[in-house]
């Protein structure tokens, strides 16, 4: 193998861009699984306005994620979606109408409410299917050979309901300090008393599912609860609990822009969970990253592309937000 | 049918569906992105507030042509998984690479600088914003590169060898991969197909308000680029479609054939068959109107050349023949109708008559479709016409599917059916609305909203002031 593993270099790859995805479509499916809640008229403008710029290169991550699944593990590729037919099904059709509503709610006034609506209903089914992909990836998939071979129901448990749950909790916090930081008078103080409220819930939500975890699988409760390893894998509770302490602190501080980077900081911390919790498996107790990994050429070709790219998309990626950085108004940039 | 055979049918309505519907955003958005980026150029050298108008009036069409294309395509690159899973697990070793290459080189680029050529115009200084337009135009490009590359594999696949558990891995460079047999053709075709499709549809605008009010400065502008446009990318256009189709005689013959309607061999000279109506079950076109030796001639470059048909071809190896025969008619007909428009133009412009020939203008609002129904037709040429395969002789179609449930399919097909007419025909209602109006002297930015001047960076680059200098003043 040349010395280095690039199917270890690709997994971590992917995993990035799916923390990326997590953390930047995140916080605008937050926003519109909030949107009701806002005033109709400047606030929900300044809401949306706070994201036209930039959803589409967030949802980017997401074609990068899945591309590069079916590249650099096309075994997994063909097992996880055909398993997860449904889910993701109403994930991309739930991308559609959130999607489109950025533009169309400007075209045409006179239909804005229910412009406004379908980017809410896109937003919560994209994220409750996100969710429930999850947990339905965690709790197992059922294969034979080289093919999915479950029903078309399979995805669908209590423990993939939670996570659904879960994920919209998280991401409604990440749009909601997202808005703390980027706007200011009134939006801005509703979302602050909002982001109590909803920090509390996504720790409640992330303690049901660390609590579920390692009793879906026997590899997880051992990885997770057995001595030694648990002196590992308690750090992550133990950071999960001063990261939603400085969380709190900062809220009841009126900070403006810390709230936000805490609860990236609490995202973080749960995908390092689910990462424990797989590795080194993509499809958990059935498939290794290794069993599933393209061969070596076809990695290495696109891990020159990777090198050079992810850099310089970076680089614009930052400078984009940086042109629309400050406060936004009601009628500013679009 | 087996539940089998209905979930793989499904399946590929689905695709059909859904990819077709994709594709004529992507055709439109080609080809607006570089009359964007040719107004934006063209105002910053001439300084003529025409071309900022102009610029303004299509950014927002292109605003939703563009948003419609993303979520259309976010939708294809899971279906690859959800639909084709076993056509992903054998064939993903080589077309994954290329699709994160498209990834990588094209759709972040779009994205990232979309959205300072939308909502940046106030935010950014004129060079800058120019640079955005030109980034997201070379994006739509490449990623046309990318995706290009990776059908024209499925086409004509090469350089690959197959592995010990089925799946066809890269064996001879990347190069000759992506640079396979049937890829410049498609390529140039395909782009320049983009093209004349947003030439006529911005012509049909142009000509629609040059039909209400002769004098309209934006409307004489937009008619007579697009007309140009017509006329030098039509000929072009037909010229690169007779190679493509002998580089497709050369590597798919059958698909030929079944474009032809040649159902027999002809061993001293083929005819060209012009119209008729292929009956499968019978193995002959019925009610040919052909020309004799014309089909040897355009193929071979010889009348009596041998041609073989599809005779030759066992049976279960055979594409569906009557729908690669008549879409294949449909876009070469709308191609020489183009050149007709193209050459008409030319004349009238000859004349000086450009503006005042109404019945011109007719004629090029009644073609302002023509290039998406041309594009859709050539498609189906190409991707029926490689049936029943879908890596071209190597794996079949109905090898290629996810296992999945008949039920399961029909579901989601419905809701793509539901969802795709309802939002995209919103959003194509949207689109006629702001063409409706004629492009004015004092363009708005993204939205119809007073702009806040107060911006943080420096002068914006396209500023109302700018708009009344030159020939709208
Ligand atoms: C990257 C590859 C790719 C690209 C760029 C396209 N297709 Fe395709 N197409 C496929 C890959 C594919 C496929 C996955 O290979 C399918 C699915 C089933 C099949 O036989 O081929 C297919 C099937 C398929 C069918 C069904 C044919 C049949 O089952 O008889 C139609 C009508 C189209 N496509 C039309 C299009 C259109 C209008 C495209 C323009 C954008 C297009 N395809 C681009
Ligand atoms: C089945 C094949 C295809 C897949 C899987 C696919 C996938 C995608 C995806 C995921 C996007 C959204 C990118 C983003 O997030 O910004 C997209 C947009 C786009 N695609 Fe496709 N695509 C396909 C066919 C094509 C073809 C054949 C072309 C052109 C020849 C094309 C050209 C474009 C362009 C230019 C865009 C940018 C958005 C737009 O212009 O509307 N695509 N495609
Ligand atoms: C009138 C002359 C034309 C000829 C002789 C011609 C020829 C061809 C041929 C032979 C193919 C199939 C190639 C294959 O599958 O291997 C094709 C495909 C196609 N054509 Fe045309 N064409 C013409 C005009 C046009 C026009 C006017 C448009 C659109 C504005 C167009 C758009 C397309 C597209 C999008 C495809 C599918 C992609 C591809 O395979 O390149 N064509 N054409």
């Amino acid at each position: 193998m040349n010395g280095i593993d690039l199917t270890i270099i690709w997994a971590g790859i992917i995993a990035f861009s799916i923390i990326i995805y997590v953390i930047m479509d995140g916080f605008d499916l937050g926003i519109g699984i909030l949107f009701p809640a806002f005033k109709v008229g400047d606030d929900r403008d300044a809401a949306m306005n706070s994201i036209a710029p930039v959803w589409d290169g967030n949802e980017t991550w997401l074609v990068l994620g899945g591309g590069g699944l079916l590249a650099a593990f096309p075994l997994a590729y063909a097992i996880i979606l055909p398993a997860l037919y449904a889910p993701i099904i109403a994930m991309l059709l739930g991308l559609v109408l959130r999607g489109v509503a950025f533009e169309f709610r400007w075209r045409d006034p006179a239909h804005r409410a229910r412009w406004d609506f379908a980017f809410t209903a896109g937003s919560v089914i994209a994220t409750f299917a996100q969710g429930i992909a999850l947990g339905a990836l965690l709790q197992g998939i059922t294969v034979q050979g080289r093919a999915y071979a479950g029903g078309w129901w399979e995805w669908l448990s209590p423990f993939s309901i939670l996570t659904g749950f879960a994920l919209i909790a998280g991401y409604a916090l990440l749009g909601c300090c997202w808005l703390i930081w980027k706007t200011e008078g009134g939006l801005q103080r509703q979302c602050y008393s909002y982001a109590g409220r909803l920090g509390i819930l996504l720790l409640f939500a992330i303690m049901m599912v660390s609590i579920a975890t390692p009793f879906l699988e026997a590899k997880y409760y051992e990885r997770w609860l057995s001595y030694p390893g648990i002196i590992a894998t308690a750090q992550v509770p133990l950071a999960t609990f001063i990261i939603s302490f400085l969380y709190f602190r900062s809220l009841s501080k009126k900070q403006e822009a810390a709230p936000f980077f805490y609860a990236l900081g609490l995202f973080g911390l749960s995908l390092v969970g689910l990462g424990i919790s797989m590795w080194p498996d993509v499809i958990p107790g059935r498939v290794t990253i290794w069993q599933a990994a393209a061969p070596y050429d076809s990695q290495l070709f696109m891990l020159i592309g990777a090198g050079i790219m992810v850099p310089i998309i970076l680089g614009y990626t930052g400078w984009a937000y940086w042109v629309f950085r400050g406060k936004v108004g009601t009628e500013g940039y679009h | 049918m087996v539940d089998n055979e209905i979930a793989i049918l499904l399946a590929r309505i689905q695709f059909a569906f859904t990819v077709s519907f994709h594709f004529l955003f992507p055709a439109f958005s080609i080809g607006l992105a570089s009359y964007l980026a040719v107004l934006e150029g063209l105002w910053l050298k001439t300084g003529n507030g025409v071309y900022a108008n102009l610029y303004r009036y299509w950014l927002k069409i292109f605003a939703i042509v563009f948003a419609m294309g993303v979520v259309s395509g976010i939708v294809m690159s899971y279906q690859f998984g959800t639909n084709w899973s076993v056509f992903s697990d054998k064939a993903g070793p080589v077309i994954g690479p290329l699709m994160a290459y498209e990834v990588l080189t094209a759709f972040f680029l779009e994205a990232g600088f979309l959205g300072v050529m939308l909502f940046g115009i106030n935010k950014v200084g004129r060079k800058l914003h120019f640079v955005a337009t030109l980034a997201v135009a070379i994006g739509t490009f490449i990623s046309a590169f990318w995706i290009l590359s990776v059908n024209s594999w499925m086409q004509t696949p090469v350089g690959y060898a197959i592995n010990d558990v089925g799946q066809y891995v890269p064996a001879a460079g990347w190069w000759d991969i992506v640079w396979n047999p049937s890829f410049p053709y498609r390529l140039v075709h395909t782009v320049l197909a983009a093209y004349l499709t947003t030439a006529f549809a911005v012509g049909a605008v142009g000509a629609w308000h040059l039909l209400k009010d002769k004098k309209n400065v934006g409307a004489r502008k937009m008619f007579s680029m697009a007309m140009w446009m017509a006329a030098l990318v039509a000929p072009t256009q037909i010229f690169m479609g007779d190679l493509h189709g002998l580089n497709t005689l050369e590597h798919q013959p059958v698909k030929v054939m079944a474009m032809e309607g040649h159902y027999e061999s002809h061993p001293n000279g083929a005819p060209l068959i012009l119209f008729g109506i292929p009956n499968s079950k019978e193995k002959r076109v019925d009610y040919a109107i052909q020309i004799p030796g014309a089909s040897s001639l355009i193929l071979k470059h010889d009348m009596d050349a041998p041609l073989n048909g599809l005779d030759v071809v066992p049976d279960e190896n055979e594409p569906p023949i009557g729908i690669v025969f008549w879409s294949f008619r449909i876009m070469v007909g709308l191609g020489f109708a183009m050149l007709a428009i193209g050459m008409w133009s030319l004349l009238a412009r000859a004349r000086k008559k450009l503006y005042e020939w109404t019945w011109l203008h007719r004629g090029a609002l009644f073609m302002g479709p023509s290039g998406f129904i041309a594009v859709l037709a050539g498609w189906v040429t190409t991707e029926v016409g490689r049936q029943p395969f879908t890596i071209y002789g190597l794996l079949r179609t109905s090898d290629s599917a996810a296992p999945l449930d008949a039920p399961a399919v029909a579901i989601s097909l419905i809701a793509f059916v539901i969802v795709y007419f309802v939002i995209f025909g919103a959003g194509i209602w949207y689109i006629f609305r702001l063409a409706a109006k004629p492009p004015e002297a004092h363009e708005s930015v993204m939205d119809d909203k007073p702009i806040r001047t107060a911006g943080i960076t420096s002068a914006p680059a396209i500023s109302n002031n700018d708009l009344a200098k030159g020939e709208q003043g």
